[in-house]
């Protein structure tokens, strides 16, 4: 259990609860937060199903994703930067400068591989920007991107003002609408390759475990010898280049940029991340719950899009579902006690 | 300490000043005194709220819902308007109702310890959702709103319209409740270091519910003002103002680890915002670029913050024991 401030703020002379014996590891499996989250995309899948005669449709289901899948990508990277203890709130900023890079590299005639090197560059740079000023200078995280959040899609308003760019190559579409094979579009696959090669990263490697070392104590990180200034600038490379990937699939989607393109994402990908079961003030969490989170997401805005709920109604669930999901495990905690 | 924090606030005061002199040369009519009256009457609603953000970031927490609840609540004075109630009884509805949005924040947060971004962010977007809920999208115009209403702010009182003098009256309040008041010294002691709060007999918890109610209610009133002044009420009112409100207090030197940060200060940062918005156009700046320029304006501010703060030498395990989203200096 953690708060805002330390727990021990609140309970003087309460340390954290360490068992004396394990439990066993399937025992804990079906405890976690993971299992819960899972039961709860069951339980929406079911019901969805129930409801709409058309939910399951392969093609429906297929087309739905494309509501989560440039949102989970970066909310892979996102998990890993706030199991870090730091948080990036300039990623739909990014998408916006990425994406109006491509459209300005378009109108003079770039190519799609160009166009897509743009925009992994783009990210990358403002990755890098983030990185530099949060573990190069020391400065809080939160502000930091608050004010690149601003500065990036400031940018992207001085270009493009009031106007669009349209156009794209049709080549360029692929990413955006193309299917690798059947049902799978490109945007499917990335997300399936992205959210192993982001477990892989973060459960299996040396890299992963620093990333939980810094979350948990990047003092005792740093005396343990991590390079925790290089690893908190390398995951804000990282979001960044996911940002930029989001960004090609997005405007080759939608086909043009506009600058208040994907306004509020980092919301959206910081509700995704915690619905994960990733702690906001970073050391724990998992990719697995990251998927699952994208997937109950996902699920519901589709969902609810077959039965005619407005975009903002589901906002309020996802909101909601968002504060739920961490009061009401608390609440009965609470309850019990 | 004093004399760092007295110099922050007087380099913040000196960049006004630039700025105005800056304006001034390219278009000396935006520094007559009626000019100046307007601005700062265009900039009261973001006055308002830094300080409402001030109070909830010093306790270590943040406020994102601010701009949503601003919306619900005045929403909810128009419809109270359309409803023919008196402006007395609305003025009175969009404070309660506020200070209850916050209330809600609040008890999150202390009863469940939820962090507050979390619990903001979602409550941010219930807020906005509810208005939906309430209009079915649809927009409260100016003819639908009855002339007293619309009047109220900008009845003119001594030189200055009422939604001026509100603003006014709150930054005399919060001068005397944060610097002269027992939950005033509460809301920088839990921030400054939450267990010594503890064991002075402060409850972090019921300081931070304090804040979040302090600052729902701020929204509340502040709702009202707005959708009274522009005369037009919508979900999307005030869309992303919670930014510029934080932007507001960072660039006023608050701390965003909590317990350092003062109400000239998020005065200041606001003023510096809201100049900057009105001069653009007038000097012939793309009003595209503002957003730009205020992003760089924060990054300076936090630069600068963070270099004054780091002569205080603080000690690196001090900041091990809190862990928040501050990077490690």
């Amino acid at each position: 259990m953690t708060s805002t401030v330390d727990p021990m703020a609140t309970a003087p002379g309460r340390g954290r609860n360490i068992p004396d014996r394990l439990v066993p590891g399937w025992k804990r499996a079906l405890k976690s937060w993971e299992a819960l989250l899972f039961a709860v995309a069951v339980a929406i899948f079911i019901a969805n199903s129930l409801a709409s005669p058309y939910f399951l449709d392969p093609w429906n289901l297929s087309d739905a994703s494309f509501n989560f899948t440039e949102k989970a990508i970066i909310a892979f990277a996102m998990a890993m930067l706030i199991i870090a203890g730091e948080i990036d709130l300039s990623v739909a900023a990014i998408i916006a400068l990425a994406s109006t890079a491509m459209g300005l590299a378009m109108s003079a005639g770039a190519s799609v591989p160009v166009l897509v090197l743009i925009g992994l560059a783009t990210g990358l740079i403002c990755g890098a920007f983030n990185g530099f000023l949060v573990a190069g200078l020391g400065l809080p995280s939160i502000v930091v991107t608050i004010g690149t959040m601003s500065l990036f899609r400031g940018i992207a308003y001085i270009v493009l003002g009031d106007g669009a760019f349209t156009g794209y190559p049709d080549a360029f579409g692929w990413f955006g609408q193309g299917y690798v094979w059947w049902v799978f579009s490109f945007e499917l696959v990335l997300f399936m390759v992205m959210a192993v090669v982001f477990g892989l990263l973060l459960h299996a490697t040396n890299f992963g475990r620093r990333v939980y070392v810094i979350g948990n104590n990047a003092t005792a990180a740093r005396f343990s010898g991590v390079r925790v200034d290089r690893i908190r600038f390398i995951l804000f490379l990282l979001t960044g280049l996911m940002s930029g990937i989001a960004a090609i699939c997005l405007t080759s989607r939608l086909g043009s940029t506009r600058p208040s393109i994907a306004t509020g994402f980092e919301l959206e990908v910081v509700t995704m991340v915690v619905l994960g079961g990733v702690n906001i003030l970073g050391g724990s969490g998992s990719i697995p719950g990251v998927v699952i989170a994208a997937l109950v997401m996902g699920l519901v805005t589709f969902g609810l899009g077959l039965l005619n709920v407005p975009g903002i109604v589901m906002s309020i669930i996802i909101g909601a579902l968002l504060i739920g999901v961490i009061a009401l495990p608390r609440l009965w905690k609470m309850a019990r006690t | 300490m004093t004399g760092i924090l007295k110099s922050r606030e007087a380099i913040l005061a000196l960049a006004i000043l630039a700025l105005l002199a800056l304006v001034a040369m390219r278009f000396p009519a935006f520094i007559l005194p009626g000019n100046l009256a307007n601005v700062l009457t265009d900039t009261s609603p973001l006055i308002i709220l830094a300080l409402g953000q001030m109070v909830v970031i010093l306790t270590k927490c943040i406020d994102l819902s601010i701009a949503a609840s601003l919306a619900l609540c005045g929403m909810v004075a128009g419809l109270l308007n359309m409803a023919g109630v008196p402006i007395a009884v609305i003025l009175l509805a969009v404070i309660v109702l506020g200070a209850l949005l916050g209330a809600f924040n609040g008890l999150l947060v202390w009863k469940l310890g939820i962090p507050s971004i979390v619990v903001t962010l979602g409550t941010m977007t219930i807020y906005r959702g509810i208005i939906f809920l309430l209009t079915a999208g649809k927009w409260i115009n100016a003819h639908q709103m009855s002339p007293e209403f619309k009047a109220f702010p900008r009845a003119m009182i001594l030189g200055f319209p009422v939604m001026t003098w509100i603003m006014i009256a709150i930054v005399a309040i919060f001068a005397v409740l944060i610097y002269r008041t027992p939950l005033g010294r509460a809301f920088f002691a839990v921030g400054g270091n939450p267990h010594a709060a503890v064991y002075t007999g402060i409850s972090v918890g019921r300081t931070q519910f304090a804040a979040f109610v302090i600052s729902g209610t701020l929204a509340g009133l502040t709702g009202y003002l707005w959708v009274a002044r522009y005369a037009v009420a919508y979900v999307d009112i005030a869309g992303g103002f919670e930014l510029d409100v934080v932007a507001a207090c960072v660039i006023g030197g608050v701390a965003i680890a909590g317990g350092a940060g003062s109400v000239a200060g998020a005065v200041m940062g606001a003023l510096f915002l809201g100049i900057m918005k009105n001069a653009l156009p007038v000097v012939g700046i793309s009003p595209f670029a503002q957003m730009a320029i205020s992003g760089i304006a924060i990054l300076v501010a936090i630069a600068f913050n963070a270099r004054s703060s780091r002569q205080k030498g603080r000690i690196i395990l001090k900041q091990a024991e809190h862990r928040t989203v501050e990077g490690t200096a």
